[in-house]
């Protein structure tokens, strides 16, 4: 399809009748170009999304694939790469010809990325596309990088113009972390949005991408039973928690700067807590969800340091056992260095003042090396205001609990009481269970598919927007600050735990942690 | 994933009987490991001659993660009197350990002739009550999919298994009326459809949606009724009147009115294609642009021309589904509303009329 003059790309499109019916949508030409390529990210994520999405037939009809990284390598080499990668980390087995599909239209360029000469032959490469294409094909910059060379790439992608097209759409998308603290995320939002249009901007929080994550809105806005308790009267406490069981790993260098607060509660978790807390959308457009999203952000005070002792607690995790086997605590594992006070755990209460939940905890916890993986969402609903029953009987009587389980297992259980077969009336808590793998016959893409696919197609609800970022920024900068500026040592967890002791501090008479 | 049985059979039995195997086998595979729960997606009936048996539990067997959670195979020997049952219940063990391990249920009857007239009463009980159910005969017996069909929700079938054409799709439409049809000869078509209208989604080219002047589709010498909904989406959605196709050197040619012009329609038998199904689709607009679609290793040989432009030719990826992808993309889709498939259908059946 050659360049025709004059094509109509900025007036009004008539609907295109032929989409209505059809699960998948279709996802314009486009050039997606990661820079990073031969990270861990991109080869572990990014390549086997990509090689999946080929599979289902979900990339779009003219879709090239252009990798950027520090390496010198020819083209063929950067293909051969990305085989190697999907055919080790692809949720299924590659079909050799629609892999050869895919790899045919991969490109590679080599440089460092502050290096003018990387974008004019990157430039060069995508006008290459193009021709080949016949057609204005639209660009995704894809920032799989270390988080430095954000405001790199994005300038550079301004000043070799790249960031522009006439008659196309170029989107930019950025890996987390976006920032290390709220004065870098601003700086960050400044450069990037001096390049791209905010609705050019895809913050990527992986979590947003998976189905139970999506699914907390289904739960809370397509159900009529649960939204009448979803407030402060019945409410006592929200519990939200991401536990690993594992430590460390390969990845020192990047957890020792950043730490157990960063990596996951200023975005996933706080991403959690939004979707518990939010009002109901005007609609699911990505405004108007992000909105409702920002609101609620703007709705938790930020902390002080007077108070950040009292609602935020941190540890590391010393010597244990998990899986059975002796395992070595945080300051003995590989890369990390002897002296760290980086937390491996943090918990923090926090509370949103709006009109739903005011007076209502919520507390956030995630470490490593904890008793077992889960990230859950744990509404804790207050007493009923009267027991009938007869002392002995009420014993068992417990609140309702209701757990969202993110994973693994994903589902729902509400606890409630029972009677306990007999001639007595005597009550005791049970569940009543709703599991994801028991109820559908589809399986859930990556997180990482959808992301995709949906940057490719501009639609922008599951990605964060400058806002939030800040927003999660300014509830967590304090507690960093008040953390870097205080010296250790830090408490200690046994490993394969529950957790440090510390954390139960935070919690007011009567709320308790759910066991991991 | 591993699998273990658990198995109960039972010669001269009653569905009450059955029931409570199922019953007493669920329970005994969840006191064994508390994390076994039973898949609770999808009831499926399904209607097959004794003969057959084998054959159509393997390419059911075939179709993994789409299995209905509970399958009801009624196998059917004419002179049979007694009612023999046997129940499995199998374990899905998970790749790792911690998460859930599925169960799932097989129910095979096997029946006669005598059993027909009551048909629906033993296979009431055996469904499980309140989740969607799906019903298919593969070999035909359409009398039995009436009798059973009060206790569906939804039909699988297939047009193009049918000998005429035409009947398939006044089946497909009668059907329809009493429960939502899943017709495999259109999920043969998804494919297609997905890539037509998202060729013609590029903004230059969508207005020439309304300019189309000819449609060729290229199926299966058995697939006429996959090729006719393939065009009848097409009438459909651009509001094309459609007229009755004539043969024609062995192929189906006529025209659609669309209201600035019309649309030459053929359906070229493609007798190298070796599976049911589509082997290509090429569009033509008024304004000169012309789209080929082909089958081709690895994903859709596309091929674009204009009066302008360049050729070009590039494949579009795609792992094909096999028939056994499509039966278990049907079974999916009894969960699902296709709103597209019955303006389609009434257009194909103009055209075949």
């Amino acid at each position: 399809m050659a360049v025709a003059a004059g094509r109509p790309t900025e007036r009004k499109q008539p609907e295109n009748p032929l989409t209505a019916g059809l699960e998948r949508q279709p996802v314009p030409p486009t050039t997606l170009v990661i820079f990073g390529a031969t990270g861990d990210l991109a080869r572990r994520k990014l390549l086997p999304a990509l090689y999946n999405l080929a599979h289902d037939g979900a990339l779009p009809e003219r879709f090239y694939l252009i990798g950027v990284s520090r390496k010198e390598k020819a083209h063929e080499d950067y293909r051969r790469e990305c085989e190697e990668a999907i055919e080790r980390f692809s949720r299924r087995k590659p079909d050799p010809d629609v892999l050869k599909g895919l790899l045919e239209n991969v490109r590679y360029v080599p440089g460092t990325f502050d290096d003018d000469s990387v974008y004019k032959a990157l430039g060069d490469c995508m006008d290459a596309s193009e021709k080949d294409a016949g057609e204005p094909l639209n660009r995704a910059f894809y920032l799989s990088t270390a988080p430095a060379f954000f405001p790199v790439i994005v300038g550079k992608l301004g000043e070799s113009k790249l960031s522009e097209h006439e008659d196309a759409q170029v989107r930019c998308i950025i890996e987390k972390p976006f920032g290390t603290s709220l004065e870098e995320a601003r700086e960050l939002n400044r450069e990037v949005l001096a390049v791209f249009d905010e609705t050019s901007i895809y913050r990527i929080d992986h979590y947003l991408g998976k189905e139970t994550v999506q699914n907390l809105l289904a739960f809370r806005f397509a159900n009529g039973m649960f939204e009448p308790l979803w407030n402060r009267n019945y409410i006592d406490y929200v519990q939200i928690t991401a536990a690993e069981d594992i430590g460390v790993g390969t990845r020192a260098e990047y957890y020792d700067s950043a730490g157990a607060l960063r990596d996951l509660i200023q975005n996933h978790m706080m991403q959690l807590l939004c979707q518990v807390a939010m009002e109901p959308p005007v609609n699911f457009n990505a405004e108007e969800v992000r909105n409702e999203k920002v609101k609620v952000l703007d709705a938790i005070p930020e902390p002080t340091p007077g108070d950040i002792d009292q609602m935020a607690v941190r540890a590391q995790y010393g010597p244990g056992h998990a899986g059975g086997e002796d395992v070595p605590g945080y300051l003995e594992e590989e890369g990390v260095p002897a002296d760290s006070n980086t937390e491996t755990y943090a918990a923090l209460r926090l509370e949103v003042d709006n009109w739903r939940w005011a007076g209502v905890p919520f507390y956030l916890r995630t470490g490593k090396r904890l008793a077992r993986k889960v990230t859950e969402i744990a509404v804790t609903l207050k007493p009923v205001p009267h027991l009938a029953f007869s002392q002995d009987g009420s014993l068992g009587v417990q609140p309702n609990q209701l757990v969202l389980t993110v994973q693994p297992n994903e589902g729902v259980s509400l606890r409630i009481g029972a009677k306990i077969p007999g001639t007595r009336m005597i009550i005791r808590p049970v569940n009543m269970e709703f599991l994801y793998g028991t109820a559908f016959l589809s399986q859930s893409p990556e997180a990482y598919e959808r992301l995709i696919t949906d940057a490719m197609r501009g639609d922008p609800t599951l990605f964060t927007r400058n806002d939030e970022v800040e927003g999660q920024w300014r509830i967590c900068d304090p507690i960093v600050k008040r953390w870097e500026q205080t010296p250790g040592p830090l408490p200690k967890y046994e490993a394969g735990s529950q957790g440090p002791t510390e954390a139960t501090a935070l919690l007011r008479d009567g709320d308790t942690w759910r066991a991991i | 994933m591993s699998r273990t049985d658990a198995v109960w059979s039972e010669q001269g039995t009653t569905p009450d009987a059955i029931e409570a195997a199922l019953r007493t086998l669920l329970i005994e595979a969840h006191a064994e490991r508390e994390e076994v729960f039973p898949a609770r997606v999808l009831n499926m009936i399904t209607f097959v001659d004794l003969d057959w048996t084998g054959e159509i539990a393997n390419r059911l067997r075939g179709v993994g993660r789409y299995h209905a959670s509970r399958l009801v195979v009624l196998a059917y020997e004419p002179r049979r009197e007694r009612l023999d049952a046997r129940v499995t219940v199998s374990t899905h063990h998970p790749a790792s350990p911690g998460e859930l391990a599925l169960l799932r249920e097989t129910v095979v009857v096997e029946l006669g002739d005598r059993h027909l007239d009551d048909l629906r009463t033993i296979a009431d009980p055996l469904v499980v009550t309140d989740l969607p159910t799906l019903l298919w005969s593969p070999h035909g017996h359409h009398e039995t999919i009436d009798e059973l069909l009060p206790l569906a929700q939804a039909v699988l079938l297939d047009s193009v298994e049918e000998p005429d054409h035409a009947d398939a799709l006044d089946r497909a439409a009668a059907l329809s009326e009493r429960a939502y049809v899943v017709d495999l000869a259109w999920l043969r078509s998804t494919p297609w459809r997905e890539r037509v209208a998202a060729m013609f989604d590029t903004p230059w080219l969508r207005p020439e949606l309304q300019l189309l002047s000819s449609v060729t589709v290229r199926h299966h010498p058995r697939s006429t009724a996959a090729a006719a909904l393939l065009v009848g989406w097409l009438a459909s959605r651009l509001h094309w009147r459609s007229s009755r196709l004539v043969g024609v050197n062995g192929e189906l040619t006529g025209r659609a009115h669309a209201s600035r012009q019309d649309i030459n329609v053929r359906l070229q038998t493609a007798p190298e294609l070796q599976v049911p199904g589509l082997q290509g689709i090429t569009v033509e607009t008024a304004a000169g642009h012309r789209l080929r679609l082909d089958r081709g290793p690895g994903g859709l040989r596309a091929r674009f021309s204009g009066p302008r432009e360049e050729d070009h030719e590039w494949t579009i990826p795609g792992a094909s589904r096999g028939e056994t992808g499509v039966l278990g993309e049907g079974i999916r889709q009894a969960l699902l509303r296709d709103p597209t498939y019955l303006p389609a259908l009434g257009d194909a059946r103009t055209m075949l009329a």
